[in-house]
């Protein structure tokens, strides 16, 4: 049984300070969300919220349409895997994911049963009796899943749980994760400062920053029409050109920067607008790192500039070129392995194209830091 | 060895070797080993000592058991009473210490604030600064005829006559608990404050009420302290002197009294000596017995 989680105007504060400002949103049934922002954003704050640990100061939190005011975290159809998973220690695997079947005095044999059917859909059959400590991390991050899972919560809440896993391990989870999501059909609310985890896993997804909500939406829609500046560094790498309006047409906009001129599309607005710039107005015009093409690569784009080449990284599927304008703008464009680069020599002047469709003009504002 | 003296330097590894070695040696082993010795032996004037009449024997531990032969009892119904009453007596109050230090203990590990928790723990320790003794007498002030409470009680109409709470031996049990409670206190704090309070909003979060978190969560966690404040407080009640002294009321004796009557009034080592193996063998066979039941070894007590 699945349900939604609705949240109106939460704000949560310890003391002066507000770990969460305001925040609206809601999570479908069913549905795969992930709130991502950058580490003391306030997603743990907001988790322990909805799953009862911490109380909102202003808002409501509402599951399956019901008010969870002054309902503790034993009592509401939530379960959360911290962010250490926090195992019992002392319990055997299989005592651990029928805990909460205990508390609530099931008898022993459908204790095992259960135990046992959830080790089977996390991929752990027949390790009911190992300890904790005897299982690998990726082991007892499934543990974890298993143990929240037994008592077939309407909404599972998940802290970082793959924080603490090497990267291929992570990889492997991810699809994992997905898979149990799927196949028991309740909601997820997933955290995580790993842009590529919310990517690849979420239908939807909260980009946080400073306790406040940026951005809801798909990944792709976080990914290609950011509406903040802080979403559009965020999440994956941008080039940010700072510049000033032209002039506009429809909602194409033509910005200068770096005495050049480029031509950009007007970013989108919360409510599905796009932005609208006077001339003269201070703009960033945020193009993609795999937008920018090396000259001959492409034919068609009507943005044609040319920059200094610096250094050239491989990362194994392909190449990052570093590049900058007139030694101030730094430039990064992402190319595939396959193509050719030898002949490029340092302080040489390289054109490189991008079209205006891949480029997208915001107001100023604060970008992510790394 | 070698590894101690390399990581320890010559001088350093030396003066520990001989200072642990002293303390052991001197300390513990020889006087101990001499009241063993000297708890089979006959009660005879120094002189005497050495002598033909100075043969082991098993006398003392038999007055213990069965009494002096003129008497006609089969056992020896007075002393194997005490014995048996200030065992049952210390166990029952450690187990009163336990329940009443527990919750303590979790408060300021767990629940309190770092400022809270070090309030608490100095304002514990500092009454301790007070010797055993005083601290006895204090409780008898409170406790006697005219003392504070039966005043207070008298003055609030609760009663009319002071109530006799050293007769009841109410202010001996409140003596002995409240004087190793540092000893329950602490070491269920360091077990309890290494639990990772993730892991009780994890139960929590499972559905588990308070108690069955503590049961099923906190005390497995924190068994080898308990064990171990279990074990020192013991140890200690049984063993203790001035407190009974000055709070027992004068029916009641606690085994240590009758020790200290046969090694000071009676002037009878030896049978004071046969006393005191007694109390040491059970208490310690007592410890073993509780180690075994809580599956926990020496070495975790000690941590
Ligand atoms: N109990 C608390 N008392 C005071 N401040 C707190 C408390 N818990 C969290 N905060 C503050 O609230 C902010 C948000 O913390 P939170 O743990 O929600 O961050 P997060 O987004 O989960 O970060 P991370 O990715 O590092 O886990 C931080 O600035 C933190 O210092
Ligand atoms: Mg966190």
């Amino acid at each position: 049984m699945s349900a939604d989680v609705e949240l109106q105007k939460v704000s949560v504060s310890f003391g002066n300070f507000y770990a969460a400002k305001n925040v609206s949103v809601k999570i479908e049934k069913g549905e795969f969300f992930s709130f991502l922002g950058p580490s003391g954003c306030g997603k743990t704050t907001l988790l322990r919220a909805i799953s009862g640990f911490a109380e909102p100061s202003d808002g409501k939190i509402l599951i399956g349409g019901q008010d969870m005011a002054g309902i503790g975290p034993n009592k509401r159809p939530t379960s959360l895997i911290f962010q250490n998973l926090a195992l019992f220690p002392l319990m055997s695997v299989a005592d651990n994911i029928a805990f909460s079947l205990e508390v609530r005095g099931t008898g022993k044999v459908q204790r095992r049963n259960r135990a046992d059917e959830l080790l089977e859909l996390v991929a752990l059959s027949g390790q009911g009796n190992k300890k904790v400590h005897e299982l690998s991390g990726g082991q007892k991050q499934r543990v974890a899943i298993a143990r929240a899972l037994a008592i077939e919560p309407a909404v599972l809440l998940l802290d970082e749980p793959l924080s603490a896993l090497d990267l291929k391990l992570r990889q492997k989870m991810r699809t994992e994760l997905r898979e149990i999501q799927k196949r028991v059909g309740i909601t997820f609310i997933y955290i995580t400062h790993d842009q590529g985890e919310a990517l690849t896993m979420s239908d939807r997804i909260a980009v946080m920053n400073e306790g406040e909500l940026e951005q809801v939406g798909s990944g792709h829609n976080v990914y290609e029409a950011p509406h903040t500046p802080f979403v559009a560094s965020f999440v994956g790498e941008n080039n940010a050109f700072y510049g000033t309006v032209i002039s506009t047409n429809g909602d194409m906009v033509r910005v200068s920067s770096q005495g050049k001129d480029f031509l950009a599309k007007a970013g989108d607005l919360k409510d599905g607008k796009k932005h609208t710039f006077q001339k003269r107005d201070k703009v960033i015009m945020f193009v993609r790192p795999e937008s920018i093409f090396l000259k001959d690569q492409i034919n068609q784009a009507d943005n044609i500039f040319s920059a200094i080449f610096k250094t050239i990284e491989f990362e194994g599927n392909l190449k990052n070129i570093y590049l900058s304008i007139d030694g101030v703008q730094d430039v990064r464009c992402s190319i595939s392995n396959a193509v050719e680069t030898a002949t490029l020599s340092t302080s040489e002047s390289i054109e490189l194209k991008f079209s205006s469709r891949d480029a997208v003009v915001l107001p100023v504002g604060p970008l992510a830091v790394d | 060895m070698n590894y101690f003296f390399n990581k320890n330097g010559p001088l350093i590894s030396t003066y520990l070797i001989i200072s642990i070695g002293f303390w052991l040696i001197f300390l513990i082993i020889i006087p101990q080993l001499y009241m063993f010795d000297l708890s089979f032996r006959p009660n005879i004037p120094t002189l005497l000592r050495g002598g033909p009449d100075d043969v082991y024997t098993l006398v003392h531990y038999k007055h213990f058991l069965f009494g002096s032969e003129t008497s006609g009892e089969r056992y020896n119904y007075v002393d194997v009473r005490v014995f048996l009453d200030t065992i049952l007596t210390a166990i029952l109050i450690t187990l009163i210490n336990l329940c009443f230090c527990y919750p303590i203990a979790f408060y300021i590990a767990k629940v309190a604030s770092a400022k809270t928790a070090r309030l608490l723990i100095v304002s514990l320790i500092i009454p301790f600064w007070i010797n055993e003794l005083l601290r006895s007498f204090a409780l008898r002030i409170l406790f006697a005829g005219e003392g504070f409470i039966n005043n207070v009680l008298i003055k609030m109409g609760v009663i009319d006559t002071g109530i006799n709470f050293i007769a009841m031996d109410v202010a001996l049990y409140t003596g002995l608990n409240y004087a190793y409670i540092l000893l329950m206190i602490f070491p269920l704090y360091n077990a309890i404050e290494t639990l990772d309070k993730n892991q009780l909003e994890a139960a929590e979060d499972l559905g588990s009420s308070m108690i069955r978190t503590h049961l099923r969560i906190v005390i497995p966690h924190a068994k080898a302290g308990i064990a171990s404040g279990c074990t020192m407080v013991f140890m200690l009640t049984a063993g203790a002197l001035a407190t009974p002294v000055v709070l027992s009321s004068p029916n009641t004796f606690w085994f240590t009294q009758l020790i200290y009557q046969w090694f000071n009034m009676n002037d009878n080592w030896p049978r004071g000596a046969a006393y005191s193996v007694v109390l040491l063998t059970v208490s310690v066979v007592f410890v073993l017995l509780m180690m075994k039941i809580f599956k926990v070894k020496i070495g975790e007590i000690v941590r």
